[in-house]
This record gives C-alpha cells, sequence and structure tokens, in this order.
C-alpha cells in the first residue's frame, strides 16, 4: 500500500464519501446524484464502463472504496461533457470522474497498465518540459510504451499516416530534437511546484 | 486600425508544421479579410487539454491557463481571449469559470503565479473564434465579403462536443445546434439537413488509448455524412479534425469501407469563400484532398 493510501485509510477509516468530498475534485457533488441513469446512458464508451457514473456514485456512498478506486470505468472518459449538459441535477459529472481517476492515480490504486492513464501521464509529462505539447515525441512515446519490438510495429502501421502529414506539413520530424516551447520554462516549473505544494496541503495530502 | 482586435491563443496544435497548422492558416486568410487583427499572447503555454488532469491534478491545471490570462492582461490589456482550439477554449473557460467561482482557488492560483513572476487580474474574457464570428459579426456580415459562394457542395456540420458541451455557442442547444449550418449556409453551400452524428463523440483524447473503441464513433460520424450525400465534413474543433480524418485509413481496414471523406475547418470554407487559394486556406494540408473545394478556389 503506497503511503499516500495508507494515510487516507487511516484518516477516513470507514467513511468514503467524506474522503471524496474533501479530496476528489467536485467531491462534494456525489451526494446530490439522484440515481436517474441519464449520464451512463448518454456516454459514447458508456458499455465499456464496468461501473457507469450513476453507479460509482452509489458505490461511493456505500464505501465501497477500493472497487471505485481501482477501477477502470473513470478512465473511460472522453471528456464529451454529455453527462454533464443531461444531468437534471446538474453534477458536474465529467470532472468528478477526473477526479476520481487522478485521486485513483496519486494513491496508485489505478489499473497500472491501464491505456489512458499512461496516455494522460505521457501527455502531462510531455507539456510541462517546455510548457507546450511536443505531438511528434508524444506519438512516439505512445508507440514505443509496450517496449521496443511493439514500438517499431506500431510506428510501420502508421507509417503512411506519418509520412502523409509531414507531406502536409502537419508533423514536424526535428520536434524530436528541438520544437516549439515558451521562453519562460524556469517560471512554469516553479509556478508548477507551488501549486502541486498548495494542492497537497488543501486537500489533506500532507496530514 | 483593424475592425477587430482580440488577444489571441492558438494552441499548440495550430503551431507551425503541428497536426492543425492549417487550421491556423486558414484563419489568418479569413480574419485578413474580415479586418480581425489577432495578436498573439506572448509566450502563451498549454491548457493541458481534456487529458491533463489525470497527473496534472486541479490547481496545476488552473493555474497553467492563468498564466495565459495573466500574461493577456500584462501585454494586450483589454483585449479578449479568443481561441481557435475547442479543448482551449473549453480549458481556459473552465478555469475562469471556477477561478470566478472561488475566492479560495483565485488567491492560491496568485500564489503559485507569483513564482512565474506573473498576476491575474481577474479581468480577462474568453472567446472562441466562432463566437467572434456569430456574435461580433453575425451572418449577414460574414456573408458580405463571399466572392466564391460554395455552390454545389453539401456539407456536413460535425459540430462534436467541445465548442458545443458544457458552454456551448450562445442560444444553441446542446444536441441540435445550428450554427455550423447556418455558416454553410452563409457561404452559399447546402447543409446536411439531417446529420445524425453532429454532436457525437470522436473519442477525443482517448483515440490515442482506446483505439479501437474511439474508431467506432469515428466510423459512424464519416458514415452518416456519406448516407446524407456529403462531398465533406466541416469542423470547429482541431481534435475532431484529425481523429475524423487520420483514422479513416486504418477504419477501412478494420471494417472493409472505403471511407474517403474530406473534413475541413469552418474557416477553410470561409477562406475559399472570400477568394482565397487552395494555399490561403490550408487545404494543401488535407490528408485527404478536397477536390470539390479545391476546385471552386482555382476558379
Amino acid at each position: 500500500m503506497s503511503d499516500l493510501n495508507a494515510q487516507a485509510v487511516a484518516k477516513y477509516r470507514t467513511n468514503f464519501l467524506k474522503e471524496v468530498e474533501e479530496r476528489v475534485e467536485e467531491g462534494e457533488w456525489v451526494k446530490m446524484c439522484m440515481q436517474c441513469g441519464v449520464c451512463s446512458g448518454s456516454c459514447p464508451l458508456g458499455p465499456f464502463w464496468a461501473h457507469p457514473p450513476q453507479e460509482i456514485f452509489m458505490m461511493i456512498r456505500a464505501g465501497r472504496r477500493d472497487e471505485v478506486l481501482t477501477s477502470d470505468s473513470m478512465w473511460m472518459c472522453t471528456s464529451c461533457y454529455n453527462c454533464i449538459v443531461r444531468c437534471p441535477r446538474k453534477l458536474p459529472i465529467t470532472h468528478i470522474m477526473h477526479g476520481l481517476a487522478n485521486y485513483a492515480h496519486r494513491l496508485g490504486l489505478a489499473p497500472k497498465n491501464q491505456p489512458t492513464r499512461v496516455f494522460a501521464t505521457m501527455f502531462w509529462n510531455n507539456l510541462i518540459k517546455t510548457g507546450r505539447v511536443n505531438e511528434l515525441k508524444l506519438s512516439l512515446g505512445l508507440y514505443f510504451k509496450d517496449g521496443f519490438k511493439q514500438g517499431i510495429q506500431n510506428a510501420l502501421n502508421m507509417q503512411k499516416t506519418g509520412l502523409g502529414l509531414m507531406k502536409a506539413k502537419r508533423l514536424n520530424p526535428f520536434e524530436l530534437f528541438s520544437g516549439h516551447g515558451c521562453k519562460d520554462r524556469k517560471g512554469i516549473a516553479a509556478m508548477l511546484k507551488k501549486a502541486r505544494e498548495i494542492e497537497a496541503s488543501r486537500k489533506h495530502f500532507a496530514n | 486600425m483593424a475592425k477587430k482586435e482580440y488577444a489571441f491563443y492558438p494552441g499548440c496544435s495550430s503551431q507551425s508544421k503541428a497536426s492543425a497548422s492549417n487550421y491556423l492558416t486558414s484563419v489568418n486568410s479569413m480574419c485578413k479579410t474580415l479586418d480581425i487583427k489577432l495578436t498573439e499572447i506572448p509566450d502563451w503555454n498549454c491548457c493541458g487539454a481534456s487529458i491533463g488532469y489525470a497527473e496534472g491534478g486541479e490547481l496545476p491545471r488552473h493555474v497553467m491557463n492563468a498564466r495565459n490570462f495573466a500574461l493577456a492582461e500584462q501585454h494586450l490589456p483589454g483585449q479578449q481571449v479568443v481561441a481557435t482550439c475547442a479543448a482551449c477554449w473549453l480549458g481556459a473557460r473552465e478555469t475562469k469559470e471556477r477561478l470566478d467561482a472561488s475566492a479560495q482557488l483565485m488567491a492560491d492560483t496568485n500564489e503559485a503565479l507569483k513564482e512565474a513572476g506573473l498576476h491575474y487580474k481577474a479581468e480577462v474574457e474568453i472567446r472562441h473564434m466562432v463566437e467572434v464570428l456569430i456574435e461580433d459579426f453575425g451572418y449577414d456580415a460574414l456573408a458580405k465579403p463571399v466572392v466564391k459562394p460554395l455552390g454545389g457542395l453539401k456539407i456536413a456540420g460535425y459540430v462534436g462536443c467541445q465548442t458545443n458541451r458544457p458552454f456551448g455557442i450562445a442560444g444553441e442547444s446542446f444536441e441540435n445546434p445550428m450554427y455550423l449550418d447556418k455558416l454553410v449556409e452563409t457561404l452559399g453551400a447546402e447543409p446536411v439537413a439531417n446529420y445524425e452524428q453532429k454532436v457525437t463523440c470522436c473519442g477525443g483524447a482517448l483515440a490515442f488509448s482506446e483505439t479501437e473503441k474511439s474508431q467506432a464513433q469515428i466510423k459512424n460520424i464519416v458514415e452518416s455524412a456519406y448516407d446524407q450525400g456529403a462531398d465533406l465534413i466541416v469542423t470547429p474543433c482541431p481534435l475532431c479534425q484529425a481523429n475524423v480524418e487520420i483514422y479513416q485509413e486504418q477504419i477501412n481496414k478494420r471494417y472493409g469501407t472505403k471511407f474517403n471523406m474530406p473534413v475541413t475547418y469552418y474557416s477553410q470554407l470561409m477562406s475559399v469563400a472570400y477568394g482565397g487559394s487552395s494555399k490561403d486556406a490550408g487545404l494543401d494540408g488535407q490528408l485527404i484532398r478536397a477536390p470539390k473545394l479545391e476546385e471552386i478556389a482555382k476558379k
């Protein structure tokens, strides 16, 4: 068990709803769900959620902590915002799902090789390096995430598309070495470090 | 002096030789005709996009957006921030809304921004280019500079998600927004009336991580355009454009389809209708060329 997870278990004991309310983005909305299921029916990837949003909300209230936080479900969110605009109680469902995924990821409970978790982590780490996304490094990183051999295979599968994009001037092979980026990288790094510290203290990650 | 001036937030994908570089090309051409002056926010950064939440968390994400706001306030005071990317606009609007609603979050954000020598005064306004066109100009004004009406073209207006939900364009419905169809009509083309996949999600960032699931979505989006007799699809979102265009080849392999449907930006249609060349409209940036549109541009 990660330190952060052990600390959370000790702090909240059996009150998972309280834990979600205090630590998960927009978590204070969870208790407002009236279990109508419109969110689940509206999700483009709905059939692939082991537990659709309305079920997740009920599981949180029922204290099914491990089942929620180790679930693959929240990682199916495509950020289409259908659930948000249709929810009769106006719950910010998309953000709650993002918040739960982020919390499970932080505690080290999210499924390890969940592809969206892997990609999302790569994406953020890619963009904070220079302040802007390096699309070439991001695609290559994704191709090679399952090892070198698979990476070559993936790159070959996308070869025609890649060359087409290069010809259309929508992919730059030289981004591997340099590429776009902000000038004040130091400032961005310092600002993000501070933001992480503040967030940890607000969400009681430290005590 | 230009008719309208805005602080411009182009976003990562619109940079030169990035996946939506032809979007920016066409936006520049369109803005020249409409006399819109866009000044890039100096040293702008990524908004975190729809997938940044997992590793980034809450405050770091808002701080990234607030840095752009603070830079805009400092260097381009009084100008509204205009984004062309759907995700940039959504991410920025979301941050603005959250900060406006919480004094605590605002204070925390400014404490972090101080590390980069910046301060956000909460004076910024965030717009999407489509809002600028519809609200600051209006369809009649947008029709005036049309010199090459796009007659004979039938176009499926694929609105997608992020310019439509959760904020959307004022006065439009989430389930059947009409602005893209109206824009198509304004340019002299025929909008597809019953495009049932108009607001379907293309999978967004999950096109990279959940390939099969997203491609099933994209297949529906393209198929429905064919079913309705469309010559091309038009969209306001760079990720929609890339996903729906780029993956047609893989979808053909997976499903045995023969898709070859051009997917363009609204600004490319406008650039051509306003007399721009194929190059001005960034049509040389299409993976799937749009021959009928290129023909009109050549006339």
